[in-house]
């Protein structure tokens, strides 16, 4: 095995008409990592908070992502509980043990039956937090970990995630900036950006092919002022 | 699969008299081209991050060796594994080695062009593991025993028809003997089957679209979250990627995504879009416990540096095939392998050899259409130009063709003689013409005018009208 890694590092070195990188071609490499310069950032996501809000609200719209605002942390369950009953689906939930969805008052409505970790497949709704909004494209970007396992993105048939509004950002060059300001790269990153969908048969869409067929944001609060 | 990229010719007349087959490839304006335009149309940046994609490919071309090494630290630090193959033979033992340590009874699999390359299904069947396609199309095409027709949408030859006999034929051991005559119904009985699947599965086989070097992180977009299941449940995911899928950062990798599913599907980002990066933490209550990552080389180093080396900066959007008028007439089993349309014409003799697809680059009109609408600006035209040169000059071509591209390279190099000639021969094909104008047989020629005429010369050719000054804007 490492007699065909130094054939292909081999080859490469030697196709390019060099030999091996010297020290300071490395050095300088290294520095292009470490710098991560972003490259050219599109003008569309590059807005006051209040309509990077509006823009992740339609972009998410166009992909089929369902999207509700609201003001207060009191009336996420409610919103949580309406929607279940609008789509006649049974008042049980599966839920992050993300501690971030602590702050809602879940006890409000005693008939939402929340089952607080991971899913084996047999859940049919999940209720989650997010790491961040992107606007550009109506995107969610979700991290794994302890608390936000990331089978509670795909497995159940509905996916509620609930968002605050300062987690909305432009780009995601700021979801990466933040991300590194949070610590290591966690086991999975995933930008969700609608339901699961396929176009195999005929070309014609059809959603919830392997993952949800529904995605639904709640988005708490108001925008920021000086964002 | 045996390749039969030498039958192009036989494959191609035959995909342009089935009717069945140009029936499925009638949906690809509507489904890609249109699309692609529209979202284009949305960022007016687009031009702009062509480039530097380009520039950023460009780069990590020019110091490969360096991020295959760092993206392998990162990979280790982070408790997965890198196995370097030159060959898909290599790759393919690889993996079995890895399936059999996991004690894999079956493999669930998200598309991937390298699997495809490397055959690897059918070398986990014969070593008796079960590999499961998990992407809707490849199912489809594991069901029919075919290999993909195209690079992002594998099934567009089967018609919905087509996907509703091969479920009745496979699904009865499921207990399902309907036949489904709706997309949303056969989207479901497949969601449902392959579900269980997903969750009995030992290994998961993934693709990579980008590997970046600086955290070790393997990409991978998918529409249907096919990728994310089968690399999430399974006790082990492998990874398989050629070298040339490095990227340096998060943010070049960044600048590649928004240009991937605008070129390729003509959405704004696709639906699902993961980064990964070694295998479960400490605490984590889902993914992997073991994260393998092959990478192959299979003939690409030996291209850098050479006339092909900038086509290593493809990133399969599969926009040069859904714009190319050929693959649109013939769809992409003609070309006889797994790659089709004209990245797959350059591409292909490239891993096979000219001997076995010296025919696909001649399959070209030079409209010019992939270089146009390639996001990595790669000039698909020219390589398949320089494959014409090295079929010409390895003698891979018929005598004939070689005898008559001769005569004529030796006729334009003597003007005077082509100008007569070519006049003569305007002024015959007129009288030929008659009163009609065209003409319904050529001598020579005969192929040509089988299914359309030729408009007769009106009158002088372009360079006796050059010579005589009738230039626009000269006042004449």
């Amino acid at each position: 095995m490492n007699d065909s890694r130094a054939a292909i590092l081999a080859t490469i070195a030697k196709r390019l008409g060099r030999g091996p990188l010297d020290e300071a071609a490395r050095k300088s490499l290294r520095a292009r990592l470490r710098g991560h310069a972003p490259g050219l950032i599109p003008a569309r996501a590059q807005l006051p908070h209040d309509e990077q809000l509006a823009l992740f609200q339609e972009q998410a719209e166009a992909v089929a992502t369902t999207v509700e605002r609201l003001d207060a942390n009191s009336d996420v369950p409610g919103a949580v509980a309406d929607y279940l009953a609008r789509h006649n689906l049974p008042s049980e939930v599966v839920m992050a043990p993300d501690p971030s969805l602590d702050g809602y008052p879940w006890g409000d409505k005693p008939t939402l039956q929340i089952r607080r970790g991971v899913t084996a497949g047999d859940d049919l709704v999940a209720v989650t937090g997010a790491f961040a909004g992107i606007a550009e494209t109506g995107s969610l970007m979700m991290l794994s970990g302890p608390d936000t396992p990331t089978t509670l993105n795909y497995l159940p048939d509905n996916h509620i995630v609930v968002l605050r509004a300062e987690q909305v950002m432009g780009t995601y060059e700021e979801g990466w900036i933040l991300l590194r300001s949070a610590g290591a790269m966690p086991r999975n990153v995933n930008f969700v950006t609608g339901p699961s969908r396929t176009a195999d048969i005929e070309q014609k869409t059809q959603l919830g092919a392997h993952g949800p067929r529904r995605l639904h944001i709640v988005i708490v609060g108001s925008a920021q002022e000086d964002k | 699969m045996e390749p039969t990229s030498r039958a192009f010719k036989e494959n191609s007349r035959a995909a342009v008299n089935d009717a069945h087959l140009q029936q499925a490839l009638s949906n690809m304006r509507v489904g890609f081209v249109d699309k692609r335009g529209k979202a284009v149309g949305k960022l007016p940046e687009f031009e702009a991050l062509r480039d530097e994609g380009r520039d950023i490919k460009a780069h990590v071309l020019e110091n490969l060796d360096f991020y295959l090494e760092e993206f392998e630290a990162r990979v280790v630090e982070k408790g997965g594994r890198v196995h370097w193959c030159q060959t898909g033979a290599e790759a393919r033992e690889t993996i079995l080695t890895i399936c059999r340590e996991a004690g894999a009874k079956t493999v669930t699999k998200g598309k991937s062009m390298i699997g495809e390359e490397i055959e690897i299904n059918d070398f986990l069947e014969a070593n008796g593991i079960e590999p499961i396609e998990t992407d809707l199309g490849e199912y489809i095409i594991q069901l029919a025993g075919e290999p993909p027709s195209h690079i992002i949408a594998p099934a567009i030859h089967k018609t919905q028809d087509d996907v509703a006999d091969l479920f009745v034929e496979h699904h009865a051991p499921y207990g399902k003997t309907e036949r489904l005559n709706e997309a949303r119904a056969l989207v479901d009985e497949a969601r449902q089957i392959l579900r269980q699947k997903f969750v009995d599965a030992d290994v998961g086989i993934t693709g990579a679209n980008f590997l970046v070097a600086e955290t070790g992180s393997v990409v991978v977009v998918t529409n249907e979250g096919n990728g994310d299941l089968t690399q999430t449940l399974p006790r082990t995911h492998i990874v398989t990627a050629s070298i040339e899928k490095l990227v340096p950062t998060l943010e070049d990798t960044t600048t590649l995504l928004r240009l991937l599913a605008r070129s390729a599907t003509g959405q704004e980002f696709s639906t699902y879009t993961t980064f990964s990066t070694g295998p479960k933490r400490p605490g984590d209550l889902d993914g992997p416990e073991a994260f393998h990552v092959v990478i192959l080389d299979n003939g690409r180093s030996a291209a850098l540096g050479g006339e092909f080396h900038d086509l290593l900066r493809c990133i399969r959007c599969a926009a040069c095939l859904n714009h190319c008028p050929v693959y649109r007439a013939i769809g992409g089993h003609a070309y006889g392998w797994v790659y089709s349309g004209p990245m797959g014409a350059v591409y292909t003799p490239l891993l096979l050899g000219i001997e076995e697809a010296g025919h696909l680059p001649n399959a070209s009109s030079f409209c010019g259409r992939c270089e146009a609408v390639c996001p990595m600006r790669i000039p698909l035209p020219r390589m398949m130009r320089h494959w014409r040169e090295r079929e010409f000059e390895g003698r891979y071509s018929a005598p004939a063709v070689r005898r008559n591209l001769r005569l004529w390279a030796w006729l334009v190099r003597h003007p005077a003689l082509y100008n007569r000639m070519t006049a003569l021969a305007a002024r015959a094909l007129r009288l030929l013409a008659g009163r009609r104008g065209r003409l319904s047989r050529l001598p020579l020629a005969g192929g040509w005018t089988v299914s359309r005429d030729l408009p007769a010369p009106e009158g002088r050719s372009f360079k006796a009208l050059w010579a005589a000054d009738v230039r626009p804007g000269r006042g004449r």
